[in-house]
């Protein structure tokens, strides 16, 4: 597989080559050309954007944003700075999948994000890659040194007057820097603290100016597109969710990994190309798109196909497509006490309802699994969810909330039975 | 800018776009509660207790970060915005200690009010509670930090107002606190404020803490009597004690800050230094007296002598009517020897200036401006206020360009900057004036020709100032305290006038005290009277203290402290036969007076501060004067009335203050207001071959009632004077960094602490003005000699 | 303060933003120091700040919002351990205790040598690996078993 031929496989394509990430290989298998194409025949940027909304690209970062849309907010034609932001600050628990790009194929997140500055007017661009996944820093610094080195990056391009610059920055242990905002501050040396929108990245950016902010396989995945054209790529998956997808399987399966799936594909293929359920157990819950997905019983997961839509039919988000599963082992009151452990953990601090709520959930949950629940806890969950979800600045708050309201709504008998015998059903 | 129509809890608005829900509900008298929104600092929007509901909203909207839409529909108060505002104000309460019965800030607190009307009766919290460790933030502020909520304003007042970011929040996630790095005081001299922005008894003032309930207090109008922005204070009083200051909204004044200086500076009308009886030294030993008995004494005496023989001085930080009543009472007895100039040296504009000098536009107007040229001064320290003005021009944009003696942090941008030895500041203007003549095509003035025939040429710096206050919409000129100090005082003025008439600049005097624009104008001065009527007149400060007079009147004067040249001024002051101190402290003069008349501080008396934009501001006493203390312009009258004088029959103060400036005070002293100089002969001023010194009056030394201040006194603008010196020059002299070095102007040497300051010019030594330590110096300018000790 | 050789490192991150943005590379200069030194007490915060440029408070903020940053002294090896639920459900929990028992110390303490820190972390985006660990920041260690623990702890010295 490679570039050049339309294939399912958009962003984890190298795979298959003994050098994966490396440019030689990006190159002799089509790299670049798009990226070329439109800066030497100066294919008009609405062109792109128009072939970006056919494409039904929606955003792999979590909210899954029509990526074209997203590209028509921004002011092309300002005359001032503007900026191309990549977020690779992947620390959804459960979510992998940008740092294979990162390791794998960065040569394909660069291009992409060339042409996103060739089409949106930035001509500097930074990726902001998660601290812990260190070595992915230190590959992508490399893969840019090749890129400057190899004329992909720098001023005049081809030979045009077309400049683009790309600089990596990296986070240090936050996972909060994954909301774009937050992220946009942490880049310009401050605490990781979300901003109230509007404005929007768009008109307020990076340093105040006008920015556009994609998830790396949003922006890996922008290449093909050019290549092949949005209808191709439309093609791939299912209406208003085009392409294939990364998804990050991890929990009890047989083969944890990343798997590269057209949209719509039935979840239980999935399940099955990670190899079934551990140990032959049975499938208790899943949450299908990252921590903040409200989780799913294994049953209507069974029922579901991988696309944003029928996941949202079923009462979940696809979100960033990391499914963690979950056999029937499973302790669901520890497994939320966990959750809400990261969520209380990770908040800001800015806003009052989850700096105040994140702590009371967690120390709730927290003691009854240590039973010493009460009867009256869980309407008391409940309520401290509802009273922070939709009240905070940015989506942490609800992404905090909804693991616990899903939790007790899926298994409330577990929570229950807790309080209730000081101990686990299961 | 167009206009949109909303609707708020059923009320249409009209509400000109790029307003926030919180902006149009403000305007249309809605309360929203809230705890992080304030109108004068950035949208955080992080206390979210503004939650409301906007109709087709997925969910409640935080009302101080929303803009206005055409057609919006806000409900404040419905079922569900009042959903959202009491779950926010629920976890508000989870971690907060509710312990407002020993909370200062009991019976002000927004948190306390906004969760009667929103919390629950009881806690559904059953966890255990956060502790936060308090913070060591210095003398003026304590802290409580458990109790706060996060809300960051002060925070942002560090970084948007104060213009330096000493408090920050630390931390992530429930365990965030506000601190200072370290725990260093926060050395702002702005830092009062966050007192008042601190929505709960989180931040609280330390001088007050826990001496009155705010239910206690009885709550009364004043105006500072510190710098010449005339700050509007409210002034809390309990069993006849001023217990502490807070301001008094005037956004054309003060908007609703204080500096420092203005809110804890009462802590020094309380001390045991007050003099609250008449004294009078019989035989060198003081014996409390009775006024009568002063009065007459003072009077007979002052009969006795020649009129010519008598001076009468007063600092510009008394109020108008006593300043009007000095100058009155001794032109009635056939002097004009009457002056508040004290640290001024060079008099000679008094034969040229058409009128009183004044800051040349209204004080709100320094917020706005495109392009400042400010030449000696310490504005950050002189002009708390008026510098954070400065520094919201230059968040606008603005440009600044500085010419002084020393470079001091300003905490903006500085477009521009040359700093010179005194010495040099007349020429350093005259640069400008040069570069703005050639950038204009212009002939050079006649007050710059001298430097251009000395060779003088306008290099880059000049060249870049000249570009940047000629250019931009509005531009300003202002000479400082140290530009009014200064020896070539006229050369420097004359030559700024010339700058502001060739950049199209308006052109400014920034006061130096609360009544230095009032004493001027009520004919405290010596070459004419009130609203520059011609009257008797006399001997300027100079003049009056370089040779002993006969007698001395001193209006709240503390001689070794408030003039020019200490040295001088104590050794005719000591020479003189009879001297009469006004005071409200005993002090020195205790050492050098004959009598001693105990008179009221701004706080218990009525009276006039005339600030630096020519505003008539008059205050009441807040509190009944301590002992036998009496209203100066009741002294000064009974005075009056004792030496024969016709003319002090004044019932009240404002009948005083009618009588010196007319029926429509504000008409009449804008209309004697004036910068405009004219026949000034260009006289460079001498070189100074050798050190020079530099000397500033520190923020809390400048008047007697803040160098009284104990909070004050603790904090780091108010550390021991040191010699500040360039590197270069502590090698050069063979001393050592903090060291130890012996210094000397005319009288006696003086030993100090060598500090390095690489920003000064490479021949001054910096020796702070007005202080004890410092008093034996000699004058604030001039040649002074540097030795290790 | 710091070497010839962080400085140039941190000079290096600066020219990334533009001119006046400075205190963009505060991130990077902070994990250089604190690579080079061990930890960030706080001169070196506030070296690092005036180096940039900006309120030693802003670095502090920083300094205490990140993880990663040790603004404690911490051990010569320190060691984060995953335990968010994709790690837990693989095993990390068996890892934990294991790492504690052999240590003989619990999470967010250090070993009476100085020898090892072990720290609980969150979510490193590599849960396809997990049971997984960071050593000392950069190096990470996935597919844990308790003998790949062992072998770890006996190379670092
Ligand atoms: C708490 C929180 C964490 C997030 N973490 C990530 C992340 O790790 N990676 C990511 O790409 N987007 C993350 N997002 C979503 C981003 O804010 C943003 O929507 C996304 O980067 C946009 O890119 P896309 O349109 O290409 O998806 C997060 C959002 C929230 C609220
Ligand atoms: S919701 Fe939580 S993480 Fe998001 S801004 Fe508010 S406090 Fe910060
Ligand atoms: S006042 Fe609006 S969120 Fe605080």
């Amino acid at each position: 597989m490679s570039l050049l031929k339309p294939t399912p496989k958009v962003c984890s394509w190298t795979r298959e080559f003994d050098n994966p990430g490396s440019l030689a290989t990006y190159v002799a298998n089509g790299g670049y050309q798009a990226l070329r194409r439109v800066v030497t025949e100066k294919v008009p940027g609405d062109a792109i954007i128009a072939e970006l909304k056919t494409s039904a690209l929606r955003g792999r970062g979590g909210a899954g944003f029509p990526t074209g849309l997203k590209w028509s907010f921004m002011p092309r034609a300002f005359a001032g700075d503007k900026y191309i932001v990549c977020n690779s600050d992947e620390g959804e628990p459960g979510t992998f999948k940008d740092r294979d790009i990162l390791r794998y194929n960065p040569h394909q997140l660069i291009e992409g994000m060339a042409i996103a500055g060739y089409v949106l007017g930035a001509r500097v661009g930074y990726n902001y890659i998660h601290g812990e996944i260190w070595d992915c820093y230190e590959i992508f610094e490399a893969a840019l040194k090749e890129a400057r080195e190899a004329g992909y990056l720098g001023d005049n391009l081809f030979g045009t007057d077309f400049c683009f610059q790309l600089h990596a920055h990296h986070g240090y242990g936050a996972y909060i820097c994954g909301e774009e905002t937050a992220l946009l501050e942490s880049i310009e040396g401050k605490k990781g603290q979300p901003r109230f929108k509007p404005p929007f990245p768009a008109s307020f950016g990076l340093y105040g100016k006008p920015t556009t902010i994609n998830n790396t396989e949003t922006l890996a995945s922008v290449p093909w597109i050019v290549q092949h054209g949005g209808q191709a790529f439309l093609e791939l998956g299912k209406p208003n969710n085009g392409g294939a997808k990364l998804f990050s399987v991890s929990g009890h399966v047989n083969r944890p990994g990343n798997y590269e799936v057209p949209l719509g594909t039935p979840f239980a293929e999935l399940l099955a190309m990670a190899g079934g359920v551990r140990n032959g157990r049975k499938l208790k819950a899943v949450i299908p798109g990252g921590s903040s997905a409200p989780v799913l019983p294994g049953s209507i997961m069974m029922d579901c196909t991988m696309d944003f839509d029928s996941i949202a039919k079923a009462g979940s988000m696809l979100g960033s497509g990391a499914v963690i599963v979950m056999d029937e082992t499973v302790c669901m009151v520890r497994a939320l006490e966990r959750l809400s452990y990261f969520y209380f953990e990770e908040s800001c601090g800015q806003c009052t309802p989850c700096r105040e709520g994140t702590g009371w959930m967690y120390r709730i949950i927290h003691r009854i699994e240590h039973g010493q629940g009460r009867a009256e806890d869980l309407d008391l969950l409940n309520s401290v969810a509802g009273g922070i979800g939709g009240h905070t600045i940015c989506a942490l708050g609800d992404a905090a909330a909804m693991p616990v309201q899903s939790f007790l709504k899926h298994f409330g008998d577990e929570f229950a039975y807790h309080v209730e015998h000081k101990r686990c059903m299961v | 800018m167009a206009t949109l129509n909303i609707e708020i809890d059923g009320k249409a608005l009209q509400v000109e776009s790029g307003k926030t829900i919180m902006d149009a509900a403000n305007a249309a008298g809605i309360t929203i509660p809230h705890f992080c929104y304030h109108k004068k600092l950035s949208i955080a929007a992080n206390c979210r207790m503004c939650l409301v509901q906007v109709e087709k909203a997925p969910k409640p909207l935080p009302a101080c970060a929303t803009p206005v839409t055409d057609g919006m529909k806000v409900y404040t108060r419905s079922e569900y915005a009042i959903k959202a505002q009491k779950a926010v104000m629920e976890f508000l309460l989870i971690n907060h200690p509710l312990d407002c019965p020993i909370c200062d800030q009991g019976g002000e607190c927004t948190l306390q009010d906004l969760a009667v009307g929103y919390g629950a009766s009881s806690s559904r919290y059953q966890e255990v509670k956060r502790v936060v460790r308090d913070k060591n933030l210095g003398p003026l502020i304590a802290t409580d930090m458990t109790r706060c909520i996060h809300c960051s304003r002060c925070v942002r007042f560090g970084q948007e107002i104060a213009g330096i970011m000493e408090l920050g929040m630390a931390g992530r996630g429930e365990h965030t606190e506000v601190m200072s790095f370290l725990e260093s005081q926060v050395a702002s001299e702005l830092s009062g404020n966050v007192i008042d922005l601190c929505p709960v008894g989180a931040l609280t003032s330390k001088p007050f803490r826990y001496s009155a309930r705010s239910w206690e207090l009885s709550r009364r109008p004043s105006i500072s009597p510190h710098d010449s922005l005339g700050s509007n204070l409210e002034v809390h009083v309990k069993d006849n004690k001023v217990m502490r200051v807070v301001p008094r909204e005037n956004e054309d004044v003060n908007e609703c800050w204080l500096a420092d200086r203005d809110r804890f500076s009462y802590q020094g009308l309380n001390t045991p230094e007050r003099l609250t009886q008449p004294m009078l030294k019989h035989d060198g030993q003081w014996v409390e007296t009775t006024w009568q008995e002063a009065l007459e004494f003072v009077a007979g005496k002052l009969k006795s002598l020649p009129a010519d023989r008598i001076g009468a001085l007063s600092t510009p930080y008394r109020p108008a009517e006593e300043l009007y009543l000095l100058q009155k009472l001794m032109r009635g007895m056939g002097s004009g020897n009457v002056d508040h100039r004290l640290r001024q040296s060079d008099f000679s504009l008094d034969d040229h200036a058409q009128g009183g000098f004044w800051l040349g536009m209204p004080v709100t107007y320094m917020s706005r401006l495109n392009r400042m040229l400010v030449v000696g001064s310490n504005l950050r320290k002189d002009h708390p206020l008026m510098a954070h003005r400065i520094r919201e021009s230059v968040r606008w944009y603005g440009e600044l360009n500085l010419i002084n003696a020393a470079d001091d942090e300003f905490l903006g941008k500085v477009h521009a900057k040359r700093i010179v030895a005194p010495s040099q500041l007349a020429a350093a203007l005259a640069g400008v004036c040069l570069a703005l003549a050639e950038l204009k095509n212009q002939p050079v003035p006649a007050i710059a020709a001298p430097y251009l025939a000395a060779g003088s040429v306008a290099d880059d710096t000049a060249k870049k100032m000249a570009a940047s206050i000629s250019s931009g919409e509005t531009r300003a000129v202002f000479l400082g305290n140290m530009a009014q100090h200064h020896p070539s005082y006229a050369q420097i003025h004359a030559l700024a006038q010339e700058v502001a008439k060739l950049a199209g600049a308006s052109f400014g005097v920034l006061g130096e005290a609360a009544n230095s624009v009032g004493a001027v104008v009520v004919g405290a001065v010596p070459h004419r009277g009130a609203l520059g009527q011609a009257a008797i007149k006399g001997l300027n400060a100079r003049q009056m203290l370089a040779q002993p007079l006969s007698a001395y009147l001193l209006l709240g004067v503390e001689a070794e402290l408030d003039t020019h040249d200490p040295v001088t001024a104590m050794a005719s002051i000591n020479a003189a036969d009879f001297v009469v101190v006004m005071s409200p402290y005993k002090g020195k003069s205790l050492d050098y007076a004959d009598v001693l008349l105990p008179i009221a501080p701004w706080t218990e008396t009525s009276g006039t501060f005339i600030n630096t934009e020519g505003r008539v501001q008059s205050f009441a006493a807040v509190v009944k004067p301590l002992g036998e203390t009496r209203p100066a312009w009741k002294v000064l009258r009974v005075l009056g009335n004792l030496l024969g004088l016709s003319g002090f029959e004044h019932n009240d103060s404002q009948e005083v203050l009618r009588e010196a400036l007319g029926d429509t005070p504000t008409g009449n002293v804008q209309g004697f207001l004036s910068n405009e100089v004219s026949g000034v002969a260009a006289i460079p001023p001498q070189a100074i071959d050798g050190l020079e010194r530099v000397a500033e009056v520190p923020i809390y030394q400048t008047d007697a009632v803040v160098r009284r201040a104990p909070a004050l006194q603790m904090t780091r603008d108010a550390a021991l004077p040191v010699a500040r010196m360039h590197g270069s020059l502590i090698e050069k002299l063979g001393l050592a960094e903090n060291g130890r070095v012996s210094v000397r102007q005319t009288a006696s040497a003086l030993t100090l602490k060598v500090e390095r300051d690489d920003l000064l010019p490479e021949t001054c030594v910096r020796v702070p003005a007005g202080h004890p330590l410092t008093a034996g110096l000699g004058p604030m300018f001039g040649p002074i000699t540097a030795e290790p000790a | 303060m710091l070497s010839p050789e962080s400085l140039a490192a941190i000079d290096a991150e600066v020219a990334k933003y533009p001119a006046e943005q400075k205190q963009s590379a505060v991130m990077s200069a902070l994990r250089i120091a604190q690579t080079e030194k061990g930890w960030l007490r706080p001169e070196l915060i506030e070296y690092v700040a005036e180096y940039l440029g900006m309120p030693a408070i802003a670095a502090y903020e920083v300094a205490t919002f990140y993880n990663m940053y040790d603004t404690q002294p911490v051990g010569r090896h320190k060691i984060t351990l995953c335990t968010n639920l994709p790690c837990a459900l693989m095993g990390a929990g068996e890892i934990a205790d294991h790492l504690k028992q052999k240590l003989g110390i619990d999470f967010g303490e250090t070993t009476e040598d100085g020898r090892f820190t072990l720290k609980e972390g969150e979510c490193m985006g590599a849960c396809g690996d997990a049971p997984l660990c960071l050593h000392n920041n950069h190096a990470m260690h996935t597919h844990l078993t308790p003998e790949k623990v062992d072998e770890l702890l006996d190379k670092l010295k």
